[in-house]
């Protein structure tokens, strides 16, 4: 019998709109005003901590509607702004110092439709409001930071090894690839130095150059990939502590391409802090403070070739050994304390071949002042021939200390002032720890009340244009047209429904674009199958036969006309970023959805009314 | 209800040439435009800083460029912003400032300057190394999809459509991208979305009014090419009106109501989907003709064994 599907089929479809409508439920509860407290730098938010929440709102008198402790953070639903705002005061004026309290708006999901995983879609910047950044790595001062590991370790290595050399240093290239070139006194030095080095360093490309007695050293490219991602990881991890610490709920700390990282902050106005603690991007040295040489001279521009003039925050001058002993990419961990007598300190500790290291370098200097160095990366507004942004080099002494002993993985520096001051210092060097400075290059801040602007906006045109066209397609294709209107309304569930379901996915206004379009082109799948049905039925065949033909002869339009356009929106996702993302995800969505909604959905439905029975006239 | 119930085969084939010669005229308009005028990029290209301030009462737009001017940003580009409490004020990158402040900067300087209470609805600051990447991956991504489409038609269909299909896309790229450039308009990022959505739609359409051809193609036997375009154009044409006007409809939705920050978005396909109706019918089906597209190309060769088309007898 023509047009009668399997039961299965009907059930099957009956079935996934039910759970996209499932999946789409979240959406239509509201949110609930919250304040969340989560632990910083390792502080563990635990069941003690939220009794304590809980009776300090209680005795304050402030009404929650649950408080639960979920993914290591307490979350307190209120019933409205003023107790929550009251609530976030109350905590911020007690737990300040470990925990990062912020207010949130928590949907008000249902416990049994969260508890299978259901969540309202997740909004984009544009439509919540709050800030984004997009930073940039600084690649070539990643490299150039590897460059000069080299240069120490094949020092060391050769030194060991007593093979002689004239100099080790970062070269640049003709070809622009940067590389550490040794240079040797005799050709014996350079066929050991060769034969050794290479077969220690399997990741470097080694080249003789027998005329000029000289090694040229390049990373493999594999090694330049890893020193990049490392730097962008490093980076990722070091941003998601600071932004942390800013208190904002749900943060979002994302990289973007080889080079990029997002950063996005719903809720933020005050961009300038947080631009502050994104911003202060910056590397320790640990270096030799020079005893020998002469301060009053150096000051008077005569500083000795292997020394250094650098002057500590209230601009009193030291002289420093340039000769780096360790640097801040060792350090794992730097908190402040107090020593036995109650003075403040900063307690250090390294990585092993940071301990290994710093022990070879301190043995020699005990009781011989130590300084070290914060240097900081200012971005400038000038680029490059590339392009890349030019970064400035600020170079600071936070502390000269001497060392009283042979200094291991775990150290500590005292004699700072004060315990703020002692908390500064173990801030810097925890901040020191990035290896390639980071700078802002875009940002995008979106005030409250445009963002909810926005969501109406948006929201409006979605609904005008699936009015204006419900309203054509029932005038138009009368019965079918509502059978088409009943798979447009299946079709905006299912794409509300996988918005929710796919993590990644956020709504933007773009994409709420998106979503009014496909709107507008998925009925375009009905027209084409409707206007097949009445051509058939005017060329003479019988009812049946038209709906069947109808639908058999557009299907291989429909496939080929929707794969393209998804072709242009998969491209358009690949490429674009932020909102944009946004217009590419609820369009490719609604393409796929629609194909299904559109074509197996209507057949159901046309199937089930008309197929399987005598009929004279179509209402098409 | 029906509104093109057609009993006779529209000649379109008729007008290729006069087509031919508006297609052609409409592109070099729009080439020299863009040429003479350029694109007013938007701020994702440029680079710079935007900051979107509400007033409470309509705000004099010659007072805030007065405060800007005094406060050392002569060059601020200040105009209202779909309403008129609404403005939207533009910064070039400057040298020396940290351009990640200035908003902030700006949003206080706009405080005290103007003596109003204001709302800061939105900062957006572009540094320029990113507008520079972003042309380029627009451009590429504009580029990829052509080629993508180019593949997969000509492996669905056949060069001649590919060739034809691409060229339509090129023909829609170009005059909504000109059309940007004659009205100077803004564009952005969003409207770039917008042209790969046209190429999008222009296509399905396109793939429509190919799929028919091929398919009379295989059905009539004694008609010249021309003649079954023409047939397959008229029996689409219907379904092609009516899911450009529901497409339409949605978007004049999307004009009307979607705000200031998706104006150029609809704008951008609103044009689009008109030229892309139009190039779908003339520019990708004529082209097709053009390069001599026949029966032969699109019917998988059928070795004819010999009485097959004879009634069989069969014991």
């Amino acid at each position: 019998m023509l047009n009668k599907y399997p039961l299965w089929k009907t059930l099957m479809v009956l079935f996934i709109i039910a759970i996209g409508a499932l999946y789409a439920l979240p959406n239509i509860y509201g949110k609930d005003p919250a304040v969340q407290v989560s632990g910083l730098r390792g502080v563990e938010v635990n069941a003690a901590m939220l009794d304590s929440v809980k009776s300090d709102l209680t005795k304050e008198n402030i009404k929650f509607s649950k408080i639960t402790l979920e993914k290591g953070q307490i979350l307190a639903r209120f019933f409205d702004t003023g107790q929550q705002i009251h609530a976030r005061d109350l905590l911020l004026s007690k737990y300040k110092k470990d925990y990062s309290i912020a207010l949130n708006l928590t949907p008000a999901t249902p416990a049994w439709l969260a508890s299978i995983g259901g969540e309202p879609m997740k909004l984009g910047l544009d439509l919540s409001g709050g800030v984004s950044f997009l930073m940039e790595v600084n690649m070539k001062e990643a490299i150039a930071k590897a460059h000069q590991g080299m240069v120490g370790d094949f020092r060391n290595d050769l030194r060991n090894e007593k093979i002689r050399y004239r100099s080790v240093k970062e070269v640049s290239t003709l070809d622009n690839k940067n590389g550490v070139k040794i240079v040797f006194r005799k050709p014996e030095a350079l066929t050991a130095a060769y034969s050794f080095l290479k077969k220690r360093y399997r990741d470097y490309l080694f080249v003789e150059n027998d005329e000029q007695l000289s090694l040229l050293v390049n990373m493999t490219e594999q090694k330049l990939k890893e020193t990049r991602e490392y730097a962008l990881q490093q980076n990722i991890t070091i941003i998601r502590n600071r932004v942390n610490e800013l208190g904002v709920a749900e943060p979002l700390v994302q990289r973007q391409g080889q080079k990029n990282i997002v950063i996005e902050l719903p809720g933020v106005q005050d961009t300038a802090k947080a631009k502050e603690i994104l911003n202060a991007t910056a590397t320790i040295e640990f270096k030799m403070v020079d005893q020998e040489g002469d301060l009053a001279s150096a000051i008077n521009g005569r500083v000795p070739a292997s020394s250094q003039l650098l002057y500590d925050r209230k601009g009193k001058p030291t002289l420093v050994k340039k000769r780096v002993m360790l640097t801040g990419d060792h350090i794992i961990d730097a908190n402040s304390g107090f020593d036995e007598y109650s003075r403040p300190q900063v307690n250090i500790t390294l990585d092993s071949s940071g301990g290994s290291k710093f022990s070879n370098a301190t043995k020699n200097n005990i009781g011989k002042l130590m300084a070290t160095v914060f240097i900081e990366y200012k971005a400038t507004d000038k680029k490059d021939a590339q392009g890349n942004l030019i970064f400035e080099k600020h170079e600071e002494v936070i502390s000269a200390a001497t060392i009283q002993a042979r200094l291991g993985k775990k150290f500590r520096i005292t004699g700072s002032d004060s315990a703020g001051e002692a908390h500064n210092l173990a801030l810097l060097l925890r901040a020191g720890a990035l290896i390639a400075p980071i700078s802002i290059v875009e940002e995008r801040t979106v005030g409250p009340t445009l963002g909810a602007e926005n969501v109406q906006l948006g929201f409006q045109a979605i609904m005008m244009g699936f009015g204006l066209v419900v309203l054509f397609m029932l005038v138009y294709y009368r019965a079918f047209g509502l059978v088409a209107n009943l798979a447009l309304i299946g079709n905006l569930v299912l794409i509300v429904g996988i918005m929710s379901l796919i993590p990644g996915a956020t709504l933007t206004l773009p994409g709420m674009a998106g979503i009014v379009l496909t709107v507008g082109m998925a009925v375009d799948a009905n027209v084409l199958i409707f206007e097949r049905i009445r051509e058939e039925i005017r060329e003479g065949k019988s009812i049946q036969q038209s709906i069947h033909q109808g639908y058999e002869a557009a299907m291989s339009t429909i496939f080929d006309a929707n794969i393209t356009t998804l072709i242009a929106a998969l491209i358009l996702f690949a490429v674009g970023a932020g909102p944009i993302k946004g217009f590419a995800i609820t369009l490719s969505i609604g393409i796929l959805t629609s194909m299904f909604t559109a074509v197996v959905g209507t057949r159901a439905i046309v199937n089930a009314v008309w197929g399987a029975k005598r009929l004279d006239k179509l209402s098409i | 209800m029906e509104l093109f119930r057609l009993k006779n085969t529209v000649s379109f084939m008729r007008h290729q040439k006069a087509a031919l010669v508006f297609s052609i005229f409409m592109m070099l308009t729009a080439a020299i435009t863009l040429y003479i005028d350029k694109l007013n990029f938007g701020l994702d290209f440029t680079g710079g800083t935007l900051i979107e301030v509400g007033f409470e009462k309509a705000a004099d737009l010659q007072k805030i460029r007065q405060v800007m001017n005094d406060n050392g940003y002569p060059d601020a580009v200040v105009q209202f912003y779909g309403s008129s409490r609404d403005v939207v004020i533009r910064l070039a990158q400057r040298e020396g400032v940290k351009a990640s402040m200035l908003g902030n900067k700006v949003l206080n300087t706009l405080k005290t300057g103007t003596g109003q209470s204001i709302t800061m609805r939105r900062i957006e600051f572009v540094g320029s190394s990113v507008g520079d990447e972003l042309k380029e991956q627009g451009g590429l991504a504009m580029l990829t999809a052509l080629i993508c489409i180019l593949v997969y038609v000509a492996f669905r269909f056949e060069w001649r459509f590919a060739l034809g299909s691409v060229i339509a896309l090129f023909h829609d790229v170009i005059l909504t991208v000109g059309l940007f450039s004659l009205l100077g308009l803004e564009f952005d990022l969003t409207v770039l979305a917008a042209i790969l959505a046209v190429i999008g739609y222009s296509l399905n359409d396109t793939i429509v009014v190919s799929d028919r051809i091929r398919e009379n193609f295989r059905k009539i036997r004694n008609k010249t090419s021309a003649e079954v375009i023409d047939i397959s154009l008229t029996q689409t044409l219907s379904r092609t009106i009516i899911t450009s006007l529901t497409t339409l409809l949605v978007l004049a939705a999307l004009f009307l109501r979607g705000g200031e920050l998706i104006h150029g978005f609809a704008t951008a396909l609103l044009f689009g989907v008109f030229v892309g109706t139009y190039s779908s019918v003339y520019v990708a089906s004529s082209i097709a003709l053009a390069l001599g597209i026949s029966r032969e190309d699109l019917i998988p060769e059928v070795i004819e064994k010999e009485g097959a088309d004879q009634d069989q007898m069969m014991p």
